[in-house]
């Protein structure tokens, strides 16, 4: 039946992009819905209660921080948004609102289905949170015992680098924005000091990825924040 | 003379008369009434003929009018609207005197203004009722102004030995000779003698006093004879232009040009009225001279006051004015007059008299041996009184009342100084004298003496030399001459050394006086022409007219120890304050309404001028090739320094200087303007061509595949299919990518970007650049080396990743699929810079190209011309990036063959870094 079809609600003014998620997302077996203001948008998800929301940033009506903050007032869904390259600080706030994740556009549809996914299993308590066990490729860490293997072989990692770790495995495959990271592994105190965050980010890359400079698992999206691979 | 009589008409004279023509059709009219005395109807005839243009239709304002009571004129003055006086106060009395700011806004065809000759309460703008007219007509309105004869003034000095009155308030015969019209109003003495006594010129107790004072018969007749003869010579002169006009020439064949020579004491004006009557008599031009010799130079400034406002009556009376020179006055007289064609030469009588003038001749005399080429006529008169006969009104006084001068200070310690060494030198030269006894003769020993005596009058001049001659002769008569050590001279013929001894200490010492003050005067010109080279010097290399400004700004005040302040006319004519930081510690306030009539009638103004001399600062306007430029405020502690005809000189060398500088530079500036908007119309033309071709290529793609696709009736094979698929989602790609740099590009060249400055490990930007085209770099092997420890470097993240993946690009781009490319990093020996270099094993770049790479819309010309895509952007946005962060970027080709980019970006102090923690191992 069709209420086993996760529903999809894109708020996205231009009717082009409209119609090539319709066909694409369609054919992917979701149940589409679009708006093309915010304030549609936001009405619409509330009579929908759609299972995720692709925003659009550039909507003629509200700013897309703007809608992010009142869906985020009574809803937990997952919220998608997409925003033109060279617009960064429209990203990092939309996130930082409460936005689970982002794509620049021009985007493919196989990126678009890939962080889909990625936010339909985290809003089901799926994934990493439920399983004590995190595994991508060669990198395996043990929640319960706070073990790090690489390899087959433990990697040795300071508190710091640990929480740090742990803060992207709970949010495996989706954007973390500096700011977020900072304020889980530092604390509120430390929201400023990007640079802490990039060096032992760095260190992290030294002990888990093969390549540092062409790292496997510890993403940058920069200009933004960081990314845990998960495929 | 010389030139043969033309038939046809002077061009050049011809081409002066259409100018003044042009100027005069602009300029409004001027209409004189003058008359030989008060009272002979000036103001009633005035009044008729403004009655009489009011009835044919003109815009009559009467300006100001004197009826002095007389009721026949008070009627005239009946349906003529009348201008309201301006009152001000002064010293506690109100006086009215003509609201000039008034007639002005009135914008009146005809304003009548009484008794030309008057001098304005201090205070006016104007010193003097004339100039207020000049204005008006200036404005273009034509006025009716009275005057009576004896105040023209040339004719003071006249007037003053016929009647015994000195008059003080003249009106400039230049100014006289440029009315349009004169009329003169004439009324037989006897006639104006009858109306004095029936009390219809002043009131009866008044009449009575001026009837046996100014009004006397004689000197009515001969004041009446003046005013004819004045208005008859103007006659004379309109006749001269006639007949230029209709080239009748014989009648003129010879230019006069007269010289008037003016010397020290009190007769310089008297030479420069006479030089000016003289001239106009024969409609000739003349030259006013002083020549500045070094004993004039040693004046009293007082003295020099003088001169110099000689000089300025001579300017004013229409006079060439020229300061010379030299060790004497008449070689200068002489060779002035010889080069410049001078026909008669005026000079007073000479100063020495008796025997000092046989002795040591004069000025005249020599002048008179040369006066071959010239008439030479000697003006007599006794001295005038002494003091400030030769200034006069409101002017005269405020300049005695200067500050105290301080030029050229003569009594230089170094002469007090002399006197002991005249008696240090007398006893070297008696120890001499006495070891030299034995092996010279008396009569040489005195030659010991005579060194002694030449070196005292060389080095300390006059006083010392002539007490070492004294104490020289004295010691000789002591020592050496029988009987010895005593002043008993037993042989006459020692008299005769002593005389000897005193002339030569005299000549010797004045000589060496002279050329000391020769080498000075020399030091003198020989600064300000360095000051102007300085100048100049610094000028030349300016590129902006603030810099200019402050330059000039700088050097003026340094030349002549004065505060001043430039402002600069605008294109529509508007004075503003230059803009730019003040170069003095103690900035000029210049006024604006005074720079601004400066502007508009290049004259100047202020301090020391005869317009709005109540101002701080005296304005003078720098003149440049198309007219005002700017105004110069100064304001001077002492009025000398700029007045001085050698000082005014060397200002308007600076304001020139100046003013060719700022045209320059304005110039240069309009020219570079013109050339960015080129560069901008040739960058938009570039854009445009490379958007038409770069955009369209991709988009034929797309628009062809997709219609193959959607346009398919089911022959497409599954594969072709998926080709023509991805056929199109590559050629969008390419179209977003081209997108961006455009965008980037423009966004950069808008300067509307504003970094977002973090620290970040390099690291770290080449990981994501490289996950970011992993796609693009298929079939190329990467290799990256980025030495370990790399400090952090401030960047803006986003950018830097955008120029690692222009260069990346372009690196698999240009080279052939397979080789490989490698990205490394390291620090730089000293530490300061992170580099970054990005090499390839194509084909290099072309010889001599490297640095146009950089340029916008630049592409390496090839022959896989279908093979680049992009708008040649990448590079000059790599570099625009680059600069931002104050770093660079070039390109060159490696050792081995390839292209080798390489970037550096400045390492600076890092930020606090976190505290080191310990490992501490997570397992179980």
């Amino acid at each position: 039946m069709s209420d086993l079809k996760p529903v999809i609600l894109c708020i996205e003014d231009d009717p082009q992009i409209r119609r090539f998620l319709r066909t694409g997302l369609g054919a992917q077996g979701f149940e589409f819905r679009e708006a093309e203001t915010g304030e549609l948008g936001i009405s619409e998800t509330a009579a929908r209660n759609p299972d995720l929301v692709i925003l659009d940033l550039g909507l003629p009506d509200l700013e897309g921080v703007e809608v992010v903050k009142r869906l985020r007032e009574w809803t937990n869904l997952p919220i998608l948004v997409l925003s033109a390259r060279s617009l960064e600080g429209e990203k990092i706030a939309a996130l930082d609102a409460g936005a689970d994740d982002y794509l620049t556009k021009p985007f493919s549809l196989g990126e678009l289905l890939a962080r889909i996914r990625v936010a339909l299993r985290h809003a089901r308590g799926g994934g990493p949170d439920g399983a004590s066990v995190f595994g991508v490729a060669s990198l395996k860490v043990d929640l319960s015992r706070r073990q790090v293997l690489v390899d087959g072989q433990t990697v040795h990692l300071t508190p710091i680098e640990y929480r740090l770790l742990t803060a992207l495995i709970k949010h495996a495959g989706m954007v973390l924005t500096h700011r977020q990271l900072l304020k889980e592994v530092w604390g509120p105190n430390h929201l400023q000091d990007s640079h802490y965050l990039r060096i032992y980010m760095a260190q992290l890359r030294h002990k888990l990825e093969a390549d540092p400079a062409q790292p496997r698992f510890l993403l940058t999206e920069v200009g933004v924040g960081y990314r845990l691979a998960v495929e | 003379m010389k030139s043969q009589p033309h038939r046809r008409p002077d061009p050049d004279a011809l081409l002066a008369r259409a100018a003044r023509e042009d100027a005069k059709r602009k300029r409004g009219r001027l209409k004189i009434f003058l008359g030989a005395a008060a009272g002979v109807g000036k103001t009633f005839a005035m009044l008729l003929d403004a009655r009489k243009k009011q009835a044919e239709g003109a815009k009559v304002l009467v300006g100001l009018v004197e009826t002095h009571g007389r009721s026949e004129t008070a009627v005239l003055l009946e349906g003529l609207s009348l201008l309201p006086p301006r009152t001000l106060e002064y010293q506690g009395a109100r006086l009215e005197e003509f609201d000039l700011d008034g007639a002005l806004a009135q914008r009146r065809g005809l304003i009548l203004v009484d008794e030309l000759a008057h001098t304005n309460a201090p205070g006016s703008r104007h010193a003097k009722r004339w100039q207020d007219v000049e204005e008006l007509l200036e404005a273009g309105i034509d006025v009716f102004t009275t005057l009576n004869v004896q105040h023209i003034e040339s004719l003071r000095d006249v007037v003053g030995q016929i009647t015994g009155i000195r008059v003080w308030e003249t009106v400039p015969d230049t100014f006289f000779d440029r009315a349009d019209e004169v009329e003169l109003v004439d009324l037989p003495p006897d006639e104006l003698l009858e109306r004095l006594r029936e009390g219809k010129v002043y009131v009866p107790e008044q009449a009575k006093h001026a009837i046996e004072n100014f009004f006397r018969k004689g000197n009515l007749i001969a004041l009446r004879e003046m005013s004819l003869r004045r208005t008859a010579d103007r006659v004379d002169s309109q006749m001269q232009d006639y007949r230029e006009d209709h080239a009748i020439r014989q009648v003129w064949p010879v230019a006069e040009r007269i010289l008037v020579c003016l010397g020290p004491g009190g007769q310089g004006e008297r030479l420069v009225r006479a030089g000016r009557r003289l001239a106009t008599a024969l409609r000739g031009e003349w030259i006013a001279v002083y020549v500045e010799t070094p004993a004039l130079q040693r004046l009293a400034s007082e003295e020099r006051d003088r001169i110099l406002m000689t000089l300025r009556l001579a300017e004013q009376l229409g006079a060439e004015t020229l300061t010379l020179s030299g060790p004497e006055m008449s070689e200068e007289i002489i060779a002035l007059a010889q080069q410049r064609n001078v026909t008669k030469v005026v000079m007073g009588r000479s100063r020495r008299s008796g025997w000092k003038r046989w002795l040591l001749g004069s000025v005249v005399d020599a002048v008179a041996r040369a006066a071959r080429d010239f008439d030479l006529y000697l003006v007599g008169g006794e001295e005038p009184e002494a003091g400030g006969a030769s200034a006069s009104g409101p002017e005269a006084g405020q300049r005695r009342g200067a500050p105290g001068i301080t030029e050229m200070r003569r009594s230089s310690p170094r002469r007090t100084r002399g006197y002991p060494w005249s008696l240090v030198v007398t006893v070297a030269c008696t120890l001499a004298g006495w070891a030299l006894l034995g092996v010279l003769a008396p009569s040489n020993l005195i030659m010991i003496y005579l060194v002694g005596v030449v070196f005292v009058a060389a080095r300390f001049g006059l006083g010392p030399s002539i007490l070492a001659s004294i104490l020289s002769v004295a010691a000789f008569d002591f020592f050496f001459v029988p009987p010895y050590l005593t002043f008993a001279v037993s042989d006459t013929q020692y008299l005769v050394t002593f005389v000897v001894m005193l002339i030569v200490a005299v000549v010797i010492s004045n000589l060496t006086a002279n050329v000391r003050l020769q080498a000075r005067v020399a030091g003198y010109r020989e600064r300000r022409a360095s000051s102007l080279y300085a100048m100049t010097k610094a000028l030349i290399v300016t590129r902006q007219e603030e810099e200019v400004i402050r330059i000039a700004t700088q050097h003026i005040e340094a030349e002549f120890e004065c505060r001043t302040a430039i402002l600069i006319t605008g294109e529509d004519g508007r004075v503003t304050k230059a803009s730019g930081s003040p170069s003095s510690r103690a900035p000029l306030e210049a006024d604006l309404g005074v720079a601004q009539w400066v502007t508009d009638h290049g004259q100047e103004a202020g301090r020391g001028t005869d317009t709005l001399a109540g101002s701080q600062a005296t304005y003078f306007p720098i003149r440049g090739s198309i007219g005002v430029v700017g105004v110069l405020a100064l304001a001077v502690p002492n009025l000398r320094r700029i007045f001085v005809p050698e000082q005014r000189r060397l200002l308007e060398a600076f304001l020139t200087l100046f003013a060719e500088a700022l045209e320059r530079v304005r110039l240069a500036q309009k020219a570079q303007s013109t050339q960015v908007r080129a560069e901008t119309e040739s960058l938009r033309n570039a854009l445009l061509s490379a958007i038409s071709h770069d955009l369209r290529t991709p988009l034929a793609t797309i628009v062809g595949a997709s219609s193959s696709l959607v346009e398919d009736t089911g022959r497409l094979t599954p594969p072709a299919k998926e080709e023509l698929s991805r056929t199109i989602y590559e050629e969008a790609q390419r179209m977003a990518s081209l997108a961006n740099n455009i965008l980037d590009m423009a966004r950069l060249d808008a300067g509307k970007v504003s970094l977002n400055f973090q620290w970040v490990p390099l690291e770290e930007i080449v990981g994501s650049v490289m996950a970011r085209l992993r796609r693009r770099l298929e079939g190329h092997p990467v290799g990256v080396t980025l030495a370990p420890d790399l400090p952090l470097v401030r960047l803006d993240a986003v950018m830097m990743e955008q120029v690692l993946v222009n260069l990346l690009e372009n690196a698999a781009k240009y080279t052939p699929s397979g080789t490989r490319i490698e990205v490394a990093g390291h620090q730089s020996a000293d530490g300061k810079w992170l580099e970054v270099t990005v090499a390839d094993r194509g084909p290099g770049i072309p010889e001599g190209e490297a640095e146009r790479l950089f340029e916008k819309f630049y592409r390496v010309p090839s022959q896989r011309e279908s093979a680049q895509s992009g708008v040649g952007l990448g590079l000059a946005i790599s570099r625009a990036i680059l600069q931002a962060h104050g770093g660079e970027i070039e390109a060159r080709n490696r050792p081995g063959g390839g292209a080798e980019i390489s970037l550096r970006l400045p390492l600076e102090e890092g930020p606090p870094v976190p505290d080191p923690e310990e490992a501490v191992t997570k397992e179980s």
